[in-house]
């Protein structure tokens, strides 16, 4: 039986501002506490049990401590519960857990609108500044990238070998739905002459099968080994190949289809002949430079299938999987079979003309509005106005955002987002963690994602533990939260 | 293989019926086209003033 998956997605934002102190890192404090100062609340992140340097394939690097440890940057916890912080000098939000893949849509949009809100703060403080922008994409065009990292619950006892090549072909191929779209080439793996435009922002820094690394030498399958859950049990996988996605029928199956393929991983329904590309980093920036999804990808045994093709075989076999298994796996069965039949939908799409899906999908999206400015403007893809016009389709501001305008599928309404930027996900541990915060915002010290601690003035911190994300839900204990008149008594009746 | 190449080729078969029906998308992409005139109207008035500067500009330390 499949481990029921258990999702977040954590958004390092690009930041500009013109300041004469233009610092990334200074700007990126200045948002976060300028939202925590209007918030009125300011609970740390706390590190205690985190190991950035545990590698999946089972051993440990030495002397990798969390960044933040060293450098006190900003670091906070929301009271929807997630995580909201500088990291790499970009403020970064990672959403506190959800239980299927519409609720992570919801509490990804949360994360934009924490940092619309953040901008406005910030404004508010220094209305004499230039001000702090933030943008939702993944590389400044010049060769620099920053991430937008999934994490799924998975079954510690599944073999990561067979995780890896599980995922490897649908992390190569899910691209042509998943892709955020870019002008221009960044590094030395494709040609600027003959790729204009691309489906990926993130692909062509990805130069590894499986690694450890998330800054350098990137690769399609991160071995970063924190499951911050009970490791006996629980693997998160850690996800670094994505793009972010403004489109959220994108991000609704960038994490809904790779759920699916996990839970068949572990219930192994994988298609009885495996797919195995002969060579999965070339094959991920031939995917990302090829628009017309026609370029076969070499694979180990001598033929050859598109992307579109492998997405086919995956599909195929996720719906014969759904039949045979359910999808409870993937949360909620009926976000499950909406994620399935958007996933046959928006292929039939792509494969009978990318542009039907300008209205669903990024990179489609942008590259068709790209075409429509070319042709009205006549300018060639160097022109310096197509380049701004993309960092322009993530800018988060509603008066400048491109992305706003462009009348795209929504799946989740303004209200609910509006709500989740408080309020936290009932059905996870996010749950009580964002609870106590709001309670009791003077006796919690601090929190991270499998703990929440508490300081009652005389007596040693008290520190509640959370090593399953799907316990601590509102079912669990919205009772006992009501029934607890103070931090002391809900901490008694937990000892009980 | 070509065996399994030919597996790959073709989609599953659909649920839902396929109308063709070339008058209204031909409608369809007249309206898509104004639809989009409009939008690079409204693109022409928030692009950033100085494009080539504020693209130059846009320099981002690496990350994760």
């Amino acid at each position: 039986m499949a481990t029921p998956k258990v999702y977040g997605i954590e958004t390092e934002y690009g930041i500009h501002t013109t300041g004469a102190d233009a610092n990334p890192i200074s700007a990126s404090s200045l948002l976060v506490n300028a939202y925590m100062a209007q918030v009125d609340r300011k609970i740390d992140w706390d590190f205690e049990d985190e190991t950035p340097g545990n590698d999946a394939r089972g051993f440990a690097r030495e002397g990798a401590t969390p960044p933040m440890v060293e450098t006190h940057l900003a670091n906070t916890v929301l009271t929807n519960g997630a995580r909201f912080y500088v990291d790499h000098a970009h403020p970064e939000y990672s959403s506190p857990e959800c239980a299927d893949p519409l609720q992570l849509v919801v509490y990804d949009k949360a994360g934009e609108e924490v940092l619309r809100r953040s901008m406005k703060a910030a404004a508010g403080l220094f209305p004499e500044s230039p001000p702090v922008v933030v943008y939702k994409n993944n590389s400044d065009g010049k060769g620099n990238s920053y991430g937008c990292h999934e994490n799924y619950l998975m079954d510690r006892s599944v073999p990561f070998s067979s995780v890896v090549e599980g995922v490897v072909p649908h992390f190569v191929s899910r691209l042509i739905f998943t892709g955020a779209g870019k002008v221009g080439v960044e590094t030395p793996v494709m040609d600027r002459a003959t790729v204009p435009f691309q489906i990926s922002q993130r692909a062509e820094f990805i130069e590894e099968v499986v690694g450890l690394e998330t800054t350098l030498k990137r690769p399609i399958v991160n071995t970063r080994d924190e499951p911050h859950a009970d490791p006996t049990r629980y693997r998160r996988l850690h996800v670094i190949v994505g793009d972010a996605n403004l489109s959220e029928v994108a991000i609704l199956l960038k994490v809904g289809t790779t759920a699916i393929i996990l839970a068949m991983i572990e219930d192994d329904a994988l298609p009885s002949r495996p797919i195995v590309l002969a060579d999965p980093v070339r094959s991920i920036h031939s995917v990302s430079a090829d628009l017309t999804l026609s370029r076969p990808l070499e694979l180990a045994d001598g033929t050859s299938a598109t992307a579109l093709e492998i997405q086919w075989e995956l599909f195929t076999a996720a719906r014969k999987y759904a039949e045979e298994h359910g999808l409870g796996a993937v949360g909620d069965e009926s976000v499950a079979h909406d994620v399935l039949d958007r996933w046959e939908s928006v292929l039939h799409g792509l494969e009978t003309d990318p542009a039907t899906m300008a209205h669903e999908l990024d990179w489609v999206a942008k590259h068709q509005i790209m075409e429509a400015y070319r042709d009205r403007h006549g300018c060639g893809w160097e022109d310096g106005r197509l380049a701004a016009l993309d960092l322009q389709y993530h800018d988060l501001r509603p008066e400048r955002s491109l992305y706003d305008r462009l009348d795209m599928v929504r799946l989740v309404d303004p209200g609910t987002v509006s709500l989740a930027v408080t309020e936290p996900p009932r059905t996870t541990r996010a749950w009580f963690r964002g609870q106590c915060l709001a309670r009791w915002p003077d006796a919690v010290v601090a929190a991270n994602w499998d703990s929440v601690i508490f300081d009652l003035g005389s007596d040693p911190l008290r520190r509640v533990p959370m090593m399953d994300p799907l316990k601590g839900t509102a079912a669990h204990t919205e009772a006992l939260l009501e029934r607890s008149a103070g931090p002391a008594e809900l901490l008694e009746r937990l000892s009980e | 293989m070509p065996e399994r190449e030919q597996k790959r080729k073709s989609a599953p078969e659909r649920n839902e019926e396929e109308t063709v029906d070339a008058a209204p998308s031909q409608v369809k992409g007249e309206r898509l086209k104004a639809d989009l005139d409009e939008l690079l109207d409204e693109i022409d008035e928030v692009l950033e003033d100085n494009a080539e500067e504020f693209v130059r500009n846009y320099v981002q330390k690496g990350g994760q």
